[in-house]
């Protein structure tokens, strides 16, 4: 145990040699590599299937298409209104809850679970239902509405960042030095919470431009929902688009991967969130060489 | 802790005015709860209200039109329409597909979760696989079921593949369709299975080299370390990852909807069908009776999935 801790300690100055000695002690069994076979055919034909049937012209057409400027302008000002209405939601309240009420974090947990779990078509039916006469028929109910859904990334993301630095004590070192609330919160919590709120903010932002189930319900074309109704007119742009949107979150989270394990390096504590329900544990599952 | 709470909250309780002794606590007590007021009135109405109201819903009498009438009291015709004929097959097709999408993805993330936990910390491997069911555990919905067209619809590439291999057999000639259950399971287990890596890998990395060590020790073999000491300590996580799934394939929407173009009898795509107002108005307390049901059955599942996970935190962190 002692040599591959130590392995792996040496792997960040220089990682070929050390990282080769230890995969090759422990190398994996053919059965593994049987699973991971399978595993990469199921996940990366259809991915080569979509390119192929989408074809290069495709990807040229989609961006004059029909509708398609209104559709992405519409997803990106959702984007926007949902990004910044759940950061100025959150950040204050975990802040707050993670300071002066740390007795109710279990209701938070619990209750920011509740998005996440609570079907979305459920959800906007009821919305529909409730929703004052003047939001109904604007698309602005859909970005209040997903500040909802975004809630829970944001809260579990702002909480693993509180966690990884010890706030208490800035926030009292500040309030001893004078500063009030305010300044504390501006320039002694937000500047540690930064890597924090960058990925509540990604994730926030892909998970609005890939929302299709409110956005459909409440009658708004979105780019998903102009993917759907324009895949009866041309088949190849519409698996164009998908093919790019899947890009656009592959590199989403990429930035968060990236700033995170960087941030974590800084720090010494991983913070790197892939998904939503794994978010406590996704910096052990990385597994950052300690 | 105490000492920070009294001494940020300072500002407000001399704001608060000098009454002394108990209605100053009291009123002290009361203001720390309004840092969580724009946070608990954002989810009354945003999520709360929605709910009750269908709830309430549920169990009006259908108006036969847009017009609500109040005058009829409570009713549970909607419930009971709900679970019978069509929309009873609705909800049985939507509970067995997600059982069989759930259990096949946990089996198989399981499988694979485990191939990636034996690679080393840190190792390409590792990064690939976890990156990877990150991107595609959060790419459901209508990329995903355009993806699954253009593999395995008729002119799917894939279903070009099988042509020319077997000598132009066709699957859609011999019974395969994306179109309905069967087919819409393919495109599920795609953001299934990463999901799943993602949800048991904590767990998987919570068995201790320790105790295999011991068992090592004490003279057991692979499946003696398995089926006495592995197995029971992973299987309440294992249990509880499955329910996740279940839930989370319950109420996938966008994927059976994209795809199928809403003509698969799952139970989402019919509450969409009576609720997006492009059929005859009249049914809408039906909608809400069946988003309801969705309701009780996923607050089960998620009972269930809390009391395992209280099972297996008793062995792992």
């Amino acid at each position: 145990m002692a040599a591959i801790a130590s392995a792996e300690e040496s792997g960040t100055q220089i990682p070929v040699p050390a990282a080769r000695k230890v995969t090759r002690r422990r190398s994996l069994p053919v059965w593994r590599w049987a699973i991971l076979l399978i595993a990469a055919a199921y996940f990366l034909i259809p991915l080569y299937a979509a390119l192929r049937f989408a074809g290069f012209k495709a990807f040229t057409q989609v961006v004059g298409y029909q509708d398609f400027g209104s559709a992405f302008v519409l997803s990106l000002r959702l984007a926007l209104i949902a990004t910044v209405l759940t950061l100025a939601l959150m950040v204050p309240t975990t802040v707050y809850v993670h300071l002066r009420l740390p007795q109710i974090r279990r209701v938070m947990e619990a209750i920011t679970i509740l998005p996440i779990v609570i079907p979305p078509i459920v959800l906007i039916i009821g919305v529909l239902k409730v929703a004052p006469g003047f939001l109904l028929g604007s698309a602005n109910l859909l970005g209040l509405e997903y500040v909802i859904l975004a809630m829970p990334f944001a809260y579990w993301s702002l909480d693993a960042g509180l966690r990884s630095f010890d706030a208490k004590t800035l926030v009292e070192a500040s309030n001893s030095l004078g500063a009030g609330w305010p300044t504390t919160l501006w320039r002694v919590v937000i500047p540690n919470l930064r890597t924090a709120m960058l990925s509540a903010t990604v994730l926030t932002v892909a998970l609005v431009l890939g929302e299709y189930t409110m956005a459909s319900l409440d009658n708004f074309q979105t780019f998903p929902v102009w993917i759907v109704n324009f895949e009866q007119n041309s088949g190849p742009v519409s698996v164009a688009a998908s093919l790019l949107a899947l890009l656009v979150t592959w590199i989403l989270l990429m930035l968060i991967v990236t700033v995170g394990s960087r941030s974590a390096r800084r720090h010494g504590t991983g913070q790197v969130q892939l998904f939503s329900i794994s978010t406590q544990s996704a910096s052990r599952i990385i597994g950052e060489p300690e | 802790m105490a000492g920070t709470a009294t001494q940020a909250a300072a500002p407000e309780v001399v704001a608060s005015g000098a009454r002394p002794g108990l209605p100053l606590k009291m009123a002290r007590r009361a203001l720390r709860w309004l840092g969580v007021v724009p946070f608990g009135l954002y989810i009354a109405l945003g999520l709360a209200a929605p709910m009750i109201a269908i709830a309430i819903a549920a169990f009006q009498p259908e108006s036969g039109g847009f017009v609500v009438s109040h005058s009829s009291g409570p009713t549970l015709s909607n419930l009971d329409t709900a679970l019978h004929g069509e929309y009873f097959v609705g909800l049985r097709t939507s509970i067995e597909l997600s059982i069989v999408t759930s259990i096949l993805p946990g089996i198989f993330g399981l499988l694979i979760a485990y191939a990636i936990h034996t690679a080393k910390r840190g190792s390409v491997l590792r990064r690939v696989v976890i990156t990877a069911s990150g991107v595609f555990a959060n790419f459901g919905g209508v990329p995903l079921a355009l993806l699954f067209i253009a593999t395995l619809s008729t002119t799917g590439v894939v279903t070009g593949w099988i042509k020319d291999v077997f000598n132009g057999f066709n699957i859609w000639d011999h019974g395969f369709t994306l179109f309905n259950a069967f087919g819409v399971s393919f495109a599920y287990m795609y953001f299934q299975i990463p999901l799943m890596v993602l949800v048991i890998f904590p767990a998987l990395e919570g068995l201790r080299p320790a105790w295999r060590e011991a068992a090592q020790n004490m003279g057991a073999g692979t499946w003696q370390y398995w089926r006495h000491v592995g197995g029971p300590v992973l299987f309440p996580s294992f249990l509880g990852c499955v329910l996740l799934l279940f839930g989370s394939a319950f109420s996938a929407y966008a994927t059976a909807e994209a795809l199928t173009g809403g003509t698969v009898a799952l139970t989402p795509i019919q509450i969409g069908a009576l609720l997006n107002g492009n059929v005859v108005a009249g049914q809408q307390n039906l909608g809400y009776a069946l988003g309801l049901i969705m309701v009780v059955i996923i607050a089960i599942v998620m009972t269930g999935y809390t009391f395992v996970q209280r099972r297996a935190a008793r062995w792992l962190r």
